[in-house]
């Protein structure tokens, strides 16, 4: 998928983000809208899956370590047709699979998350046993920053370099935001990148809401033969509605009827700005 | 009787089966954390090394990775002492493996009061409490050579995830080698219709042994080696307890939450009520010693079994207090 279209991906599964969570009444918002841009990305320009088998045995592999940011996940799965669109709609319904963390009973999740720092020491095992088989798979796993605190991240981040697994890709949503405020505040985890590099990660840092950037970036991998790659995306939490962004208040808010009505006028007012600038671009 | 013939300790037929099995199987894997000496996996390690995946000290990391391998199609086996890998890697088998429905062989070694006088750091009295808590987990704890022997074979297409506890003592042989092993089917070893032992792991060679004291006495007992606690052989649990006056349970964990807990639970839902006492170790700050002396103590012991077994035939009450729990 080219540049235009990821963006306009973003705008959309942002708008199925919003009212997902409006509907079902329970959700993970600040987050699933920073990482919205970095899912959309792996998903339609990045990672080889196939959504008429979803365990194709060929596939790269995907394991959403910072688990509660579901309904981002949920939105590019649906829209990549892993499940029907209409199963949203049971977000948070008694009975529902599309719980709110995902599992497996979800076709297109690898693995159930949602306890915070588990996902990584996972995906080391899968790109183990790819390198230990001679596939091709890339392993690709996506932690919140706030989850950097769990001291899991780091034993697996040991392993990560001892077995030289530069098949596997760590991106970190570092959007600076946990539910009780600055990360630096709650626990600092600065300088960030230079303690990845030091356990042993080739490290990119890139502004994770900009879909070129992050296109960009995962080409390069991997950064360093034998090393895992680290990507350190800079992101906003609750990015692309402006009374959501950067603000820990919507770490779990659910928007009102108004609000979900402001924050999809925005989208509709983005997703217009798209049309605009790529009808002048086709005009020149 | 004749005596129990010596045998070797279970640990280390675990790892010779397992080291048999893998050289022929390249898709088996060990995952250790710095636990290849006390699995007795040094040899493994040597002859197979490319099957041997390393995490260091770390068992969380030892479980996530032994989930994500399993989950890309290895038969993984992750070897770390019991007391550290169902404490310190407990969410990690919790949600990794059996939420994820990851079929991980988690192998508990060195498990109960195995390492004796290292004290409470390094014993395991309560991983079967909490892993019978966890859904989609299946617990193994053989009781001899041939019932490991016969595990380990299982478990390598066992298709859920499970649990293997394991002890370094050198057992004694329980069963002849044509006996059929199922995992969640328990095995008699003994039959006798005065009292019956369900015991599990290490203890049932202990039970055995009291069997033969109250033989000597005129008192005939059963001893069933329930060496699987999920599945958990129910039908033989209740034949068993519907045919004698007394069971006595006996295990190498805390007496809250383990075999003794699952069998009580089962009788008094069923309505099928002999008298009971739980053997284990009770609910106070554990007393030390090697593994034999810490079970005498607490009467874990022919002797002390067979004290146990007769007190309940002559109706003796449970003193109220003495489990421990105040």
């Amino acid at each position: 998928m080219q540049i235009p279209e990821l963006e306009r991906k973003s705008i959309q599964y942002r708008r199925t983000i919003l009212s997902s969570i409006a509907q079902a009444g329970a959700g993970h918002m600040g987050g699933s809208l920073s990482c919205t841009d970095i899912l959309n990305v792996l998903y339609n320009r990045v990672m080889q899956v196939d959504p008429a088998n979803p365990t194709w045995p060929g596939r790269d592999r995907y394991i959403h370590s910072k688990g509660h940011s579901v309904e981002a996940l949920y939105a590019v799965l649906a829209d990549k047709g892993f499940f029907p669109a209409e199963k949203l709609a049971t977000m948070g319904c008694a009975g529902s699979h599309w719980v709110g963390h995902p599992t497996r009973k979800v076709p297109g999740v690898e693995q159930n998350t949602g306890a915070l720092g588990h996902g990584l020491s996972v995906a080391v095992g899968m790109a183990i046993a790819a390198k230990q088989d001679g596939l091709a798979t890339r392993v690709y796993t996506l932690m919140g920053d706030g989850e950097l605190t769990e001291g899991s991240i780091w034993e697996a981040s040991m392993s990560a370099a001892f077995y030289k697994l530069d098949n596997l890709t760590v991106i970190v949503d570092r959007n600076t935001l946990q539910i009780s405020g600055r990360t630096e505040s709650v626990m600092a985890l600065e300088p960030l990148a230079e303690r990845f590099a030091a356990f042993g990660y080739a490290v990119r840092t890139v502004n994770g809401n900009d879909v070129a950037a992050l296109v960009d970036v995962f080409a390069q991998t991997p950064f360093a033969p034998g090393k895992p790659n680290l990507i350190l995306a800079r992101t906003t939490k609750g990015k692309g509605v402006s009374f959501i962004e950067d603000a820990a208040d919507w770490h779990h808010h659910v928007p009102t009827a108004a609000e979900l009505a402001a924050a999809l006028a925005e989208l509709d007012q983005a997703e217009q700005h798209w049309q605009e600038r790529y009808a002048t671009l086709a005009t020149r | 009787m004749q005596p129990l013939q010596p045998g070797s300790p279970n640990q280390q037929i675990f790892a010779d089966t397992l080291l048999e099995l893998a050289k022929h199987d390249r898709n088996l894997l060990i995952v250790t954390s710095d636990s290849r000496g006390s699995g007795r996996l040094v040899a493994f390690g040597k002859q197979l090394p490319a099957q041997v995946v390393e995490v260091g000290i770390a068992e969380q990391n030892l479980v996530g990775v032994a989930a994500g391998l399993a989950a890309a199609g290895k038969c993984v086996f992750a070897v770390s002492p019991a007391c550290f890998l169902t404490a310190r890697g407990l969410e990690q088998i919790k949600n990794d493996v059996a939420y994820s429905d990851q079929p991980v062989k988690l192998v508990g070694i060195s498990a109960g009061v195995s390492y004796g006088a290292l004290g409470t750091t390094h014993h395991s009295l309560h991983d079967l409490a909490v892993l019978q808590a966890f859904n989609n987990l299946d617990i193994v704890i053989p009781a001899d050579n041939f019932e490991t022997r016969a595990a380990v074979e299982a478990a390598l297409t066992h298709p859920r995830p499970l649990y293997l506890r394991l002890g370094k003592k050198a057992m004694r042989h329980l069963h002849a080698s044509d006996t059929p092993f199922t995992i969640g089917k328990a095995i008699p070893v003994r039959r006798g219709d005065d009292v019956a032992f369900l015991a599990t792991g290490e203890t049932v060679e202990i039970a055995v042994q009291s069997a033969d004291v109250l033989a000597d006495r005129g008192i005939a007992a059963s001893v069933l080696s329930i060496h699987s606690l999920r599945p958990f052989d129910e039908a033989a649990v209740l034949e068993t307890a519907r045919r004698v006056q007394a069971i006595v349970t006996v295990e190498e964990h805390s007496v809250h939450g383990g075999l003794g807990s699952r069998v009580a639970t089962l009788l008094m839902q069923a309505g099928v009520t002999p008298a009971l006492r739980i053997v284990g170790i009770p609910d106070e700050y554990t007393w030390t010693g090697s593994q034999q002396e810490i079970f005498e103590h607490y009467g874990i012991s022919p002797a002390g079994l067979a004290a146990t077994a007769a007190g309940l035939l002559e109706g003796r009450p449970l003193a109220v207090g003495s489990t421990g729990a105040h």
